[in-house]
């Protein structure tokens, strides 16, 4: 084994610790995008940001969930 | 100190680690009982050197980055991470995907590590390398828990929380002498996936400077609302997986983890 496979394999053991699906990663992505760009620009009280976060981050598991079950 | 952050922190901590020290022991006792326990305890050795010396060489540094900084950026691999975790455990739950099969798997990396018999020389490398893989890729998984959890102060409940895991996991091992199969692996990961998802969004809120209801009991609440969408994520796999036509199993996705 190569120093360029070792790099190569430990890179996407590493990449495999964050991301399975790649869907399901791009949705997590937008809700924290959403909460980084949107949320605080919003007229929705400052302490209910961080719960509206979870509410969209729940209906991405639950959207992918119900569309991983179904394939 | 904190005790909601420090018992979250231990709590996640411990059940992360035991899911993953069970992991790496069960190739590590393919590997020994296979090949010998020299070099599987050699590989095993290298393995936690390194993640020492990663642990030495990044963790000073982690202290020079700002806390909102650090809050967020863990937040978003804590969130990315423990959903992953979060996500296959409900679609173990529901059937959808095999469960975690400790006894399968180390059947298999036996097998593998027979018929890859080599002459064995001083260090036999096949062995070596095995083990060094098993334990550097689950290790760093508690590593990267630990710290992640560990934010905020939270590093030594945390730390603490992995110790008593390795030390449970060791103890146990060794009293058995077989792979940990009765270990309920799928309800340890639903529940770590919870916790550290519940981390990662009140992370990303406490980096992006949301003020949280309850303050610090946020954590819990939050704790409570991923349980009741995870439950509810069950049924509704289960009900979505019902009305499929069969078809072969694992293709949702589902190596192991």
């Amino acid at each position: 084994m190569n120093v360029v496979s070792i790099v190569t394999t430990a890179l996407r053991e590493l990449w495999g610790l964050f991301v399975e699906d790649g869907s399901f990663t791009i949705g997590i992505v937008l809700c924290i995008a959403i909460g980084i760009a949107i949320l605080p620009r919003i007229a929705i009280p400052a302490e209910w940001r961080g719960a509206a976060l979870f509410v969209i981050l729940a209906l991405v598991l639950l959207e992918n969930v119900r569309r991983s079950a179904r394939q | 100190m904190n005790w909601t952050h420090a018992g979250t922190a231990f709590i996640a901590a411990f059940l992360a680690s035991v899911v993953e020290f069970v992991e790496a022991f069960t190739i590590v006792l393919a590997v020994g009982t296979t090949r010998g326990w020299r070099s599987a305890l050699i590989g095993t050795a290298a393995g936690v050197a390194l993640l020492a010396l990663l642990v030495i060489a990044f963790g000073p540094a982690l202290q020079k980055i700002p806390l909102t900084t650090l809050q967020l950026v863990v937040g978003i691999l804590l969130l990315l991470f423990g959903m992953r975790w979060l996500r296959k455990a409900i679609l173990r739950s529901a059937g959808v995907i095999a469960l975690h099969d400790e006894t399968a798997i180390f059947e298999r990396e036996r097998a593998t590590l027979e018929h890859d018999a080599l002459a064995r020389s001083r260090i036999d490398w096949v062995a070596f390398v095995a083990s060094f893989k098993a334990v550097t890729l689950e290790g760093l998984e508690v590593v990267f828990i630990v710290i992640a959890t560990g934010v905020g102060g939270m590093l030594f409940p945390a730390a603490f929380g992995a110790i008593v895991a390795g030390a449970l996991v060791i103890v146990a091992a060794v009293a058995l002498r077989a792979p940990l199969a009765r270990v309920p692996e799928n309800t340890l990961k639903f529940a770590v996936g919870v916790l550290l998802s519940a981390f990662g969004v009140f992370w990303i809120g406490e980096g992006l400077r949301f003020p949280w209801l309850g303050e610090d009991l946020a954590l819990v609440a939050l704790v409570a609302a991923f349980l009741i969408v995870s439950w509810l994520a069950v049924i509704i796999a289960r009900s979505a997986a019902r009305q499929r036509l069969p078809v072969t199993n694992g293709s949702a996705g589902g190596g192991a983890a």
